[in-house]
């Protein structure tokens, strides 16, 4: 199977992330879908790879996958804390701040 | 299927080497990202009443032996060098954008230290319980930060209750991000560096003391909108990646004026990547972040971020603009035109309508960014040069800004709407007299540094054939000038309500912050020199 493939599944998983950033409103959910986009990015580093026939990509997926532990890591505890405060991780919910 | 076989052919002629570390040019780095982590370690084991001295004397002692490190090696006019496995580059620009970054951090750090204007400080954990209560009472954004029994735990008994400390590290943290920011020679480590500044920041904007709904809805905003711009950048970094074969900023420039690859990918990398670094700068018309933010943060936070963050980005998006696509620059160029314009007129259109004082100052930093921008599209050295005046000048004027912004205080907190300011002139002379000062600087007044700035930037994009942008440039500039203004009328021509806001005395820190400020906001108006020789000292290598 071609490499290119695998680009186009990427370049739809990326999509999809960003589209559902986009539309959904509970924040974790909003989160999920970075999570997605950033998964879809080490697919495509890993097949740039491939056919670049370097392993640089490979390598720079480890590194996406520490940042994103990381992200997760303080996305959580703003959202939990959020949370705590509001009773709710809905996005459209925190609306005080505007215009 | 042979690809496995070229894996292992890559791995067998590679011997992997440890890379060698020009250990005195990135001294300045690694002073700030090791203070980071000894400063985690006082966190962790300091009993609480002690860690507010312990922390900020570490933290203002890590950004001086930086300063001083970097002085050292700057004065004997170094060559550039590539160090850290050509990972971070120290040139020119490099040695002024870190000399800029440490020297906001200091006016940054004392406001964010300071102890006076919010008795404690004005960061604590969290008032959970008791915001939570009020929340179903109508929820407008209430101060419910004054949990007594919640915060007691940070001070000694009879004392009032003491900030969260952690600020210190996450300052040193996001210090340490966008000085390596700026160096990174290769988008991998730009992606890292990206991270590490912004990761601290957030969590920074959600640990105000008041108003705690409007600071925890302020870091959620600026977490989601941060991540997914920086899923952007990666996926920028991705497609050059499979472009040019390598991420370093000189082998992509390589690439682009000889490679084979569809130019589809050079420039849909180059659009992704923007879209990650104009969103740090806060150019419209990814800005949408950043009233909220500034608004919902706490105003030392929101200091340190519109200071430090922009000259951060600016810096990273001329090094990338210069280096990597200086030699397509006229493929690209038309687009950035188009970002550029809007952002000045949205800075400058929307900033006219707003109430809030902070709301105005982060749309006017929306304009500053348009304006920038011009600086960093002349892939000239006038152009550098240009911008990175225009940052330290920025940068200074904005921490005072914000400075004297914390100081307009009623018993909710800071009194940051518009017409709580009237007849501030009456209430406190000197006050409204240093506001006026730097919101003319702003504008862009002689005499100010942001007159000095504006001519270089503005007189880099002539030269390099902008004319139309300067004219518009020119034009939002008057625009701009408009609602700084009419702040100084509101100021000096109105009677103060009888309930207005009090003026608080504030304590050293952020007296010495504001003065500090002030007095480079006035000596790069005067005297600008010296400062745009160091700028000019050199161009961006890679």
């Amino acid at each position: 199977m071609s490499p290119t493939n695998y680009l186009l599944l990427s370049a739809l998983l990326f999509s999809i992330g960003a589209v559902g950033v986009l539309v959904r409103r509970n924040a974790v959910v909003v989160f999920m879908c970075i999570e997605l986009m950033l998964n879809a990015v080490n697919l495509t580093l890993v097949t740039f790879s491939r056919i670049n026939g370097t392993l640089d990509g490979q390598v720079m997926a480890f590194f996406v996958m520490v940042v994103a532990a990381a992200e997760v890591v303080v996305g959580l505890a703003i959202i939990t804390s959020i949370f705590r405060t509001r009773q709710s991780s809905s996005v459209d919910d925190a609306n005080l701040l505007k215009y | 299927m042979n690809a496995a076989n070229d894996v292992v052919a890559v791995l067998a002629q590679e011997a992997i080497t440890a890379p060698a570390v020009d250990g005195i040019a990135v001294a300045p780095l690694l002073v700030v990202l090791g203070g980071a982590c000894i400063s985690v370690l006082i966190e962790a084991f300091l009993p609480r009443h002690q860690r507010w001295p312990v922390q900020v004397t570490w933290a203002g002692l890590v950004i001086v032996v930086a300063l001083v490190s970097l002085a050292g090696y700057a004065l004997g006019s170094p060559q550039p060098v590539v160090t850290l496995g050509e990972s971070l580059s120290v040139d020119s620009p490099t040695l002024f954008l870190w000399g800029t970054l440490l020297l906001l951090g200091i006016p940054s750090l004392l406001m964010i230290a300071d102890r006076s204007v919010e008795p404690g400080g004005a960061f604590i954990p969290s008032a959970a319980e008791r915001a939570a209560s009020r929340v179903g009472g109508g929820g407008t954004g209430g101060t419910g930060g004054s949990s007594e029994h919640a915060d007691r735990s940070y001070g000694l008994p009879g004392q009032a209750p003491t900030m969260q400390t952690e600020m210190f590290p996450f300052v040193l943290f996001a210090l340490g991000g966008m000085m390596a920011f700026v160096a990174a020679n290769d988008l991998l480590t730009m992606f890292i560096a990206l991270e590490v500044l912004s990761l601290p920041l957030y969590l920074m904007c959600g640990l105000a003391r008041r108003r705690r709904l409007l600071s925890q809805e302020a870091a959620v905003k600026y977490f989601l909108l941060g991540a997914f711009g920086s899923a952007f950048f990666l996926y920028g970094v991705a497609l050059l990646y499979g472009y040019s074969g390598s991420v370093r900023l000189s082998e992509i420039s390589a690439a682009a004026a000889g490679s084979t690859r569809s130019d589809t990918l050079l420039f849909a990398g180059l659009a992704l990547l923007l879209v990650g670094l104009l969103f740090k700068g806060s150019v419209a018309p990814f800005h949408t972040w950043t009233p909220d933010v500034y608004q919902g943060a706490p105003t030392p936070v929101t200091a340190f971020m519109a200071a430090c963050t922009k000259v951060a980005a600016f810096g990273a998006i001329a090094r990338v603009l210069y280096v990597a696509f200086g030699s397509t620059r006229w493929e690209w160029r038309g687009v950035l035109w188009a970002i550029a314009v809007l952002s000045m007129a949205v800075g400058a259109v929307l900033g006219l309508t707003q109430t809030d004082v902070k709301r105005m100052v982060a749309y006017s930093s929306i304009a500053h960014a348009g304006f920038l921008l011009l600086g960093t599209m002349a892939i000239t050295p006038e152009g550098t040069s240009g911008t990175l005046f225009y940052l330290l000048a920025y940068g200074f004027t904005t921490v005072a800004v914000f400075g004297v912004i914390s100081l307009v205080r009623d018993s909710e907190g800071e009194a940051s709407h518009l017409s709580q300011w009237a007849g501030l002139a009456k209430r406190s002379p000197v006050v409204a007299g240093v506001m006026t000062f730097l919101l003319l600087a702003l504008a862009g007044l002689p005499l100010t540094s942001g007159f000095t700035a504006k001519f270089a930037v503005f007189s880099a994009a002539l030269s390099d054939g902008m004319a139309p942008l300067v004219v518009i440039a020119l034009v939002a500039s008057a625009v701009a000038a408009f609602f700084y203004l009419r702040v100084i009328v509101l100021m000096y021509f109105s009677e103060p309500a009888a309930d207005g806001p009090t003026v608080v005395v504030p304590g050293a820190f952020t007296t010495a912050a504001i003065t500090l400020g002030v007095l480079v906001t006035l000596l790069l108006g005067i005297l600008p020199t010296p400062a745009l020789q160091w700028a000019g000292a050199g161009a961006f290598s890679g």
